[in-house]
Parts: C-alpha cells; sequence; structure tokens
C-alpha cells in the first residue's frame, strides 16, 4: 500500500508493535488505510460498508491509552476487515443479501468482542456471496468484489471482499468464514495468506449460519505469522457456543520457527484430477522446498477425497434450507409488503434472495424430504464419515498433507456464473477439510498463468495448527520468484 | 376409587387403546437454550433474546438444569437415562421463530419407563424427551380465539425457548379413569420431584392423547391423536367421546382415518385438525449447533438418590399407618396435598392416625403441607376422642378453634366449651328420661322400626346440650331394649 522507501509499517505485527511502543499512531494507520481505501475502493469494491469515522474514533481511544501507559492489546491499531456476514451491534450486516437489507444487529458476534479487546480497529464490513455461497464474490445482492491484481478477473469466494481487502491493502487484516473453502480459495486467488481452523476453535457465535457443521472463522493476512496473530487472539472456548471446543486460544505463534526438519508432508496419490498444470507445477515446488527444508515426503492415499463435492453439495445446501428459513421479513430485515401475511412472506423471499440461494435452499429441502433422506443426506452423512477415516489413516503416515487450494488462478468475472457445476467444482481441494473439521491453510506461493498468484494449501490434523502453520512458514520463505 | 378405575370400559365390545403424551414445562430459572428467565405470566415479549428470537448468528447453548431435571423426572418413572442427541424438526409457523423446533428425536434421554396408577395398574412409558417450546399466539378478533377468521394476531415470545419436557406413554390405558389417574399421578410425581409445577391451567401441562378402539385381542385399530385436552376431567371426557366415535364409524362400516383431532371442552366433541396426508414433513436432521448430551453414570446415580420419596411410596406409608388402603380416597386426597407427612406426624406424637387422617382431610382442604394445627395438638384431640373424653361432633368444634387460633390447647378449648365426657349414670338417667318422655318412639323402637331411634337419640342430645355421645347412647338404648 505504501512505497518500499516507506518505512510505515504494514504488516500487523510491525503495526501492533509501533502503536502498543508510542512509535506510530494508530490514527495514522487508520488514516493511511482509509487512503489507499479511498484510491481504490471504487474499482474493486470490497467492502459493502466503510466504518471510517467509527474506524478513527477507536484509533483515538487506542492512541489516549498508549499515551497514559495502558496496554492495549496485541492487536493494537491494527485495522481489520470483518466479512459481513458477522454480527456488529448497531452496525448494518447484510450477508450481502436484500433480504437483511437496514437490519442492525442488536449484539456483537464473539470475535467482535475478542478482536476489540485485543486492540484491533474494524474499518469496514466485506463483501461476500450473498450468505457465503459461491466461489467467486459474484453472488452479491450488491455487486461482484474485484481481484486486486486483475480487476477484470474475481477475487474468489465467498469471503472475496476480505480476501481482496487485505490484498490491496485496505486493511493489515480480515476476517472471512468458511464452509467449503471460502477463506482458503479466495486467499489463493488474491495472493494472500488464508487460514481454516480446526472446526470449534474459533466461536461462531454471531456468524451468520450457512451451514452450521461446516462454518468456520478465520484470518486473512499478508504473513504467515499476521495470520498466527490473529488465529490465536479469536480462538478458544466461548460458552456461547456449544460446538466450540473447550480449551484455550490456540498455541502457534512460539513454534512458528521451528522449520519442517523431520516433518512428513503427505502427497495425496490419488487427489481429484482438474488442477492446471501451473497449479500442479507450483505445488511441486512446494514439495521440493519443504524437501529441501529437511521434510521428507510421504505418498499417502485418500479414497474418498474424490467424494467430498458431492457429499458437501448435499450437506451444506440441506442445513442451509433449515437455517435460511427464518428470513421471512417478520423480525428483522427487509420486507416486501403483500396484501396479506402468507403473500407477504412469498414476496419477501422471492425479492429477498439470489438465484444462488434459492437453488441451495431447494437442493436442501429436496436432500432432506421424507423418502429421500436416506438416499441423499443420510448417504452423505455416511461418505463424510468415510472422508474422515480416510484422513485419519492418511494422517497415520503424514503430518500435514499439501494440495492445491483452488484448481486454477483467479478467472475471469462472468466465466462461470452460467454453470454452477463448474463453480462448485472450484471447491474440490478445499471441501474435504470442512467435511472433517479439520484445519487447512492456503499459502500463497508464487505466480501461475498471467502472473496471477498460486496458492498451496498446507493440511493438518484437528489442532495441529501449529504444524499447519510451521510448513505454511517455510513456504514462504521459500517462494519461487 | 380402586374399583373405577379397574373396571373395564367397553363400548357395544369394543374396547379403547390410550397412549397420552404429556408435555410439561419445567421449572428452570432459565430458558432451554438462552438466558432469558423462564418466567410464566410477565408482560409480552420481555423475557426475550437473540437466541429467543432466533436472530441470525445467534446459537443455542444447553441449560444443565433442564437436563437434570429431565433426567429427575425420567428417574422417578423408572426411565432408562441415556446418551442422547437433538435434532432440528422443520416447520415454518408464525410462533416458530427459527422455522424449526429443537427437539430430541431418535435418542431421548429417558427411555423405556413405567409409572404405576394408584391401584396398581401399571402404564408403560416409551420415552421422555427435551424440546424447546414454541411462543404463544393470540387471535384478536372474530370467534373463540381460533385464527381463522381473526384479524390479526399477536406473539408472545416469552414462552418460546422454554423448556419442555415430552412424556410419552405406551399404549396401555383401556379406560378413562385410568387415563385420568395416569395423568393425576404424572402430575404429583412431577410436583415432588420439583421438575414442573405441572398446572395445566396454566398450559405448563399439556396431554395429547392417542385413541383407537379394537375388539379385544383384535390387531391396534388406526388411532387418531387428540389435542387441546386441558384438564384431567377432559382427559376423561375427551377419550371417552372419542372412542365412542370411533365404534361408532366402525359399526356404521366406515374405517378410521388417521389424523389430529382437536377437543372442543364447550360442545364436548373432537374435530378434524388435520388428517396423516397434510401432515408436515418436518425434515428431521441432528442440530448441527449442539453436542451429544451424555450424563456420565455419577451423575445420574447423584441425581437418583436426591429423588424424594415419591408419591406411591408415601401412600403406602400412610396407608400402614392408618391401616387404610393405599387407593383410598382420604389417602389419595391427603397425600396429593402434601398433608401426608403432617398426619405422620400427629401419629409419632401419640395421637390416633385413623381419626388424624379424616380430620386432615374434612377440614385442611385449604392447608398446606404444614398445617397451622400443631401436630401435636391434634394428637392431643385425637387420644381425646379415643379415649371418650369428646364425641365426633365435639372434636370437630374444637379442631376449629385449633385451626382458628392456629393451634393451642384443644384439653383447654374443649373445657372452656364444657366438653367433659358425661359419667355414666348421668347418661343413663338422661335416656331413661327420654324413654319415659316418648313412649310411643320407644313402643316403635323397641317393635324394630329403626326410624324410632332419632327421636330418642336427639332428645338425649338436647338434654345434654350436644355434649352426650350418640353412639354411646344408641349403645344404652339397645341394652335396655334386649333386656
Amino acid at each position: 500500500m505504501t512505497d518500499l522507501t516507506d518505512s510505515f509499517p504494514t504488516t500487523a505485527i510491525d503495526i501492533a508493535w509501533n502503536v502498543r511502543n508510542n512509535i506510530v499512531r494508530a490514527t495514522e494507520v487508520v488514516e493511511r488505510h482509509l487512503a489507499e481505501i479511498e484510491r481504490r475502493e471504487d474499482d474493486i469494491h470490497a467492502f459493502n460498508l466503510v466504518l471510517a469515522d467509527e474506524a478513527r474514533e477507536r484509533a483515538a481511544e487506542i492512541d489516549d491509552a498508549v499515551s497514559v501507559g495502558r496496554d492495549v492489546g496485541p492487536l493494537a491499531g491494527v485495522p481489520i476487515a470483518l466479512k459481513d456476514n458477522m454480527c456488529t451491534r448497531g452496525i448494518p450486516t447484510t450477508c450481502s443479501s436484500k433480504i437483511l437489507d437496514g437490519w442492525r444487529p442488536p449484539y456483537d458476534a464473539t470475535v467482535v468482542t475478542k478482536l476489540r479487546e485485543a486492540g484491533a480497529i474494524v474499518i469496514g464490513k466485506t463483501n461476500l456471496d450473498e450468505f457465503a455461497m459461491g466461489s467467486s464474490t459474484e453472488n452479491s445482492a450488491f455487486g461482484p468484489t474485484r481481484n486486486p491484481h486483475d480487476t477484470t478477473r474475481v477475487p474468489g469466494g465467498s469471503s472475496g471482499g476480505s480476501a481482496a481487502a487485505v490484498a490491496a491493502g485496505f486493511a493489515a487484516l480480515s476476517l472471512g468464514s468458511d464452509t467449503g473453502g471460502s477463506i482458503r480459495q479466495p486467499a489463493a486467488l488474491c495472493g494472500v495468506v488464508g487460514v481454516k481452523p480446526t472446526y470449534g476453535a474459533v466461536s461462531r457465535y454471531g456468524l451468520i449460519a450457512f451451514a452450521s457443521s461446516l462454518d468456520q472463522i478465520g484470518p486473512f493476512s499478508t504473513t504467515v505469522a499476521d495470520a498466527s496473530l490473529l488465529l490465536e487472539s479469536i480462538s478458544g472456548h466461548d460458552p456461547l457456543d456449544s460446538t466450540s471446543i473447550r480449551q484455550g486460544s490456540l498455541d502457534i505463534t512460539r513454534q512458528l520457527d521451528f522449520g519442517v526438519a523431520g516433518l512428513r508432508v503427505g502427497r495425496i496419490t490419488d487427489l481429484p484430477e482438474g488442477a492446471s498444470s501451473d497449479v500442479v507445477e507450483r505445488l511441486e515446488q512446494a514439495f521440493d522446498a519443504l524437501r529441501d527444508a529437511g521434510a521428507e515426503i510421504v505418498d499417502v492415499e485418500v479414497p474418498a477425497f474424490t467424494y467430498g463435492l458431492t457429499a458437501y453439495y448435499l450437506i451444506a445446501p440441506a442445513e442451509a434450507s433449515s437455517n435460511l428459513a427464518r428470513y421471512d421479513g417478520v423480525r428483522f430485515g427487509n420486507r416486501v409488503e403483500a396484501p396479506d401475511t402468507n403473500a407477504m412472506y412469498t414476496a419477501t423471499r422471492t425479492d429477498g434472495f439470489g438465484a444462488e440461494v434459492k437453488r441451495r435452499i431447494m437442493l436442501g429441502t429436496y436432500a432432506l424430504s421424507a423418502g429421500y433422506y436416506d438416499a441423499y443426506y443420510g448417504r452423505a452423512l455416511k461418505v463424510r464419515q468415510r472422508i474422515a477415516d480416510d484422513f485419519a489413516r492418511a494422517y497415520e503416515r503424514a503430518d500435514v498433507l499439501l494440495t492445491p487450494a483452488s484448481p486454477t488462478v483467479a478467472f475471469h468475472l462472468g466465466d462461470k456464473t452460467s454453470d454452477p457445476m463448474s463453480m462448485y467444482l472450484c471447491d474440490t481441494y478445499t471441501i474435504p477439510s470442512n467435511l472433517t473439521g479439520e484445519p487447512a491453510m492456503s499459502v500463497p506461493f508464487g505466480t501461475g498463468d498471467d502472473g496471477l498468484p498460486v496458492g498451496v494449501q498446507v493440511l493438518a490434523p484437528a489442532l495441529q495448527e501449529a504444524m499447519m502453520f510451521r510448513t505454511a512458514a517455510v513456504l514462504e520463505q521459500r517462494v519461487p520468484r | 376409587m380402586s374399583d373405577a378405575i379397574t373396571s373395564e370400559w367397553t363400548f357395544r365390545g369394543y374396547e379403547m387403546v390410550v397412549g397420552l403424551e404429556v408435555h410439561v414445562e419445567l421449572a428452570t430459572r432459565t430458558k432451554l437454550f438462552s438466558a432469558s428467565p423462564n418466567r410464566f405470566g410477565d408482560e409480552p415479549n420481555t423475557n426475550i433474546d437473540p437466541v429467543t428470537l432466533g436472530l441470525p448468528g445467534a446459537l443455542p447453548v444447553l441449560n444443565r438444569q433442564a437436563v437434570e431435571l429431565a433426567m429427575r423426572l425420567g428417574l422417578a418413572v423408572n426411565c432408562t437415562v441415556q446418551r442422547s442427541t437433538f435434532a432440528r424438526k422443520n416447520y415454518f409457523y408464525p410462533d416458530m421463530p427459527k422455522a424449526y423446533q429443537i427437539s430430541q428425536y431418535d435418542e431421548p434421554i429417558c427411555i423405556d419407563g413405567w409409572l404405576d396408577l394408584p391401584d396398581g395398574f401399571r402404564v408403560g412409558i416409551e420415552r421422555a424427551h427435551l424440546e424447546e417450546d414454541t411462543g404463544k399466539s393470540t387471535h384478536v378478533g372474530g370467534t373463540g380465539g381460533r385464527i381463522h377468521g381473526s384479524e390479526h394476531s399477536l406473539i408472545d415470545f416469552n414462552r418460546a425457548g422454554v423448556p419442555l419436557v415430552e412424556i410419552v406413554s405406551r399404549p396401555d390405558i383401556r379406560t378413562p379413569e385410568q387415563a385420568k389417574a395416569y395423568v393425576s399421578e404424572l402430575r404429583a410425581i412431577l410436583v415432588a420431584v420439583g421438575a414442573s409445577d405441572a398446572k395445566m391451567e396454566e398450559g405448563s401441562m399439556r396431554v395429547d392423547a392417542n385413541v383407537s378402539v379394537r375388539l379385544p385381542g383384535a390387531e391396534f385399530g388406526t388411532r387418531c391423536e387428540i389435542k387441546n385436552v386441558n384438564s384431567v376431567r377432559s382427559v376423561g371426557r375427551a377419550i371417552e367421546y372419542e372412542a365412542q366415535r370411533q365404534v361408532g364409524m366402525l359399526e356404521a362400516g366406515e374405517s378410521i382415518r388417521q389424523e389430529t383431532r382437536h377437543w372442543d371442552e364447550t360442545d364436548g366433541r373432537t374435530h378434524t385438525l388435520r388428517s396423516k396426508e397434510d401432515a408436515d414433513d418436518y425434515r428431521y436432521f441432528q442440530e448441527p449447533d449442539l453436542v451429544v448430551v451424555d450424563p456420565d453414570p455419577e451423575w445420574i446415580e447423584r441425581v437418583r438418590f436426591s429423588l424424594p420419596v415419591l408419591p406411591a411410596a408415601r401412600r403406602v406409608l400412610l396407608a400402614a399407618a392408618t391401616g387404610q388402603r393405599p387407593d383410598a380416597e382420604a389417602i389419595l386426597v391427603v397425600t396429593d396435598r402434601d398433608q401426608d407427612a403432617y398426619v405422620l406426624a400427629v401419629a409419632a406424637a401419640g395421637g390416633d392416625a385413623s381419626r388424624a387422617l379424616v380430620h386432615v382431610k374434612e377440614a385442611f382442604a385449604d392447608e398446606g403441607a404444614r398445617p397451622s394445627v400443631p401436630a401435636a395438638a391434634l394428637a392431643t384431640l385425637t387420644r381425646m376422642e379415643i379415649d371418650g373424653e369428646l364425641t365426633a361432633t365435639q372434636a370437630k368444634q374444637v379442631l376449629a378453634e385449633l385451626a382458628a387460633g392456629g393451634g393451642g390447647d384443644a384439653r383447654a378449648i374443649a373445657a372452656a366449651k364444657g366438653f367433659e365426657a358425661m359419667d355414666a349414670s348421668e347418661l343413663e338417667t338422661m335416656v331413661d328420661a327420654a324413654i319415659a318422655a316418648q313412649p310411643e318412639a320407644w313402643a316403635k323402637y323397641c317393635s324394630g322400626e329403626g326410624k324410632a331411634l332419632g327421636a330418642l337419640v336427639g332428645a338425649v342430645m338436647k338434654e345434654s346440650r350436644g355434649q352426650a355421645d350418640g353412639k354411646a347412647v344408641t349403645a344404652l338404648l339397645e341394652r335396655r331394649r334386649d333386656a
């Protein structure tokens, strides 16, 4: 965001260190980011809402606190963008859907509360595919987000706004949510770090649900170390989320520099095909880089990997059909008036939901229906278990696994909008980790066709984030030039 | 009473087969999945929060107290407590803010229990599961508070998310009296273990009845589910009506349609609400926002050992102390009022348990578990009766005075009223005087006209200003006649 001769800090760790030590003022950090937003946001459209005034106020509070010697937290003064499916008290939260137009949640998501306690500054709410359903951010009711590396291309999705915001330097950090790859795929396409933590590591309280058993909040950042710091700040048990794991925050940063010597890195030999040659080439280089750094590369099989996509497109829509039934225009959000109540429900939903959301509600309702449950949803649950079993076997031989994060580099806007199946295939490599609840992250690893970013995905067993981050940190140091 | 329960119910040769589904609101401090108060009667829509309203992003967190109360009631009706899960029951209705109800479905917390009615008849309990209540709709305008024809509807979400347990009996019930006794006994147990206040009139206990009929020994018939049964009395009336309706249809050569029917208290009939074909497809699936509830054995045993003595056992104790049958009316009534311990305390203080039972049943209907009259005072009173110092009539008067004064010395009150045991010779003089004064009555009495006794006894009672013991007078008259 700033030119290289400028020594102004850009990473979250540097910003926080400088702010905490009263070297740089949070107000100036915020102004610089707002200036960058001013300069490029019209072209990129990362945000549904920029919280300029709120960010300035918060920055002033932090500066005041620093001036009187108070501890302002590990993320002091760091601007962060939030995917607009995380509830912010009194601030519009839309899921990029018309149906939530005008709704201001009466409460903050747990991650928002934790960020405030850590001293971070929320600078805006970012665009997404409506209700996080999509892989390009083109399904937003408010128009698509564009890739900062090439604005004719998509940033990926569904957390495209959050990925683009970090890639464009609008915010040092952002949060996304990942249900089938919605953090990792846009991170790969935008050339930033994106992490889907272990299911239950980060509270979902206040995250507007898409598919509850798969959704997980995670960080975007420009560096692996920043992602580690942010994940440590937002993880840990939350009594408001029954599925949150009963343990403290993840302990990652201390182990970041441990390297990969002796680590067994798995290559999945029966990985579904479909990745483009530039992506495959970078993946091979990543294996080489890790081998050079002392890791042992081992072949593993995950036979059920290939069924992930199918199972996912039954389980996620099924849960979504239930989660989205509450949007009826009565208690919150947009209402389309009609002569009677039933007509009002219909009109509100017809107008309020986009095509992809409607498609998934219908898919999911069908999959759960009497007479079809066993053949669809029930069978998908069995596949889900089998995938978990296969991964468990693979992790007996490997400590972490490496795959592409996205089959291709960023594609052009409109390329896949007319063919839902081609869009769904974007998540082939990311979906299995959501089904197993295990952590995975995308780390930038050079460029592919047209000089666009490529991401490599590191996968690890549940709660082995530290090992995953160690691997990512080595890749980050050995990015091919 | 016991005869009524065990007597056969048949109608034109058919018997009824009834299973009951009882919903009870648990007496928790807060709701099943949120921290809002669980309190009846508050200003509408004040006990609400993001979880209760199903706001986007809100998540349920299971109330441990609700689980414990469900375990208490389950163990009290001899159920096994097991590993359980929650499911989403998806249906769209305005009083259901999330458009799904979180309910235990295929893995309920309590299974396989039973409940013994006071006469010993055993009703199996299939399951007892936790679920959340819905909001309450009020339909304004139109007739009878029904949605049809109303102008608008109001919804109070105070009740939404209140913890419920649904207790499902096996289809073991064969008579209206058994059904009523089951509901009464279950209610008594729920109150005794502190699981619920179980007030049918406030809706904290609601009964649905599955009714079918068959010729004895035949397969089960097609059942209808009867809703809106809001009192113990209605339970009996509704299933009686429904069973007769079904028999009527079968006799007319029609078949029974499986359907849900609404009991109308005013016209005493059931009416079709919806048929099985119209039934919603609830699209159940495991609730992903909650985790498995698997109470460890230690917790289960702790709950089991903390259960109080249950009404059935209390009735047996009281029956043993008073020499009555456990299902005698006085035993049922006094135990239901929680006054059984008091009667036992009277006995422990040297009183006569049997007389104490009668006094408590007759005179303490409006008193609670701890009547205002000290047990020792009632003990003294019953001793005086036994020893012939007071007649039954006198004892009632003394008791009334004790109750009015919240206690006192029975002996002193009796003395103040001039109630003294009459000297035997004094009583004989009075009896002889009565015979002399009413020779015609005496003649009739001696010739076997029992009615004449009343005039003679009455004369003695009048002469003694009510202090004579009626039984003693009668005995004396008999002795004179037989002499």
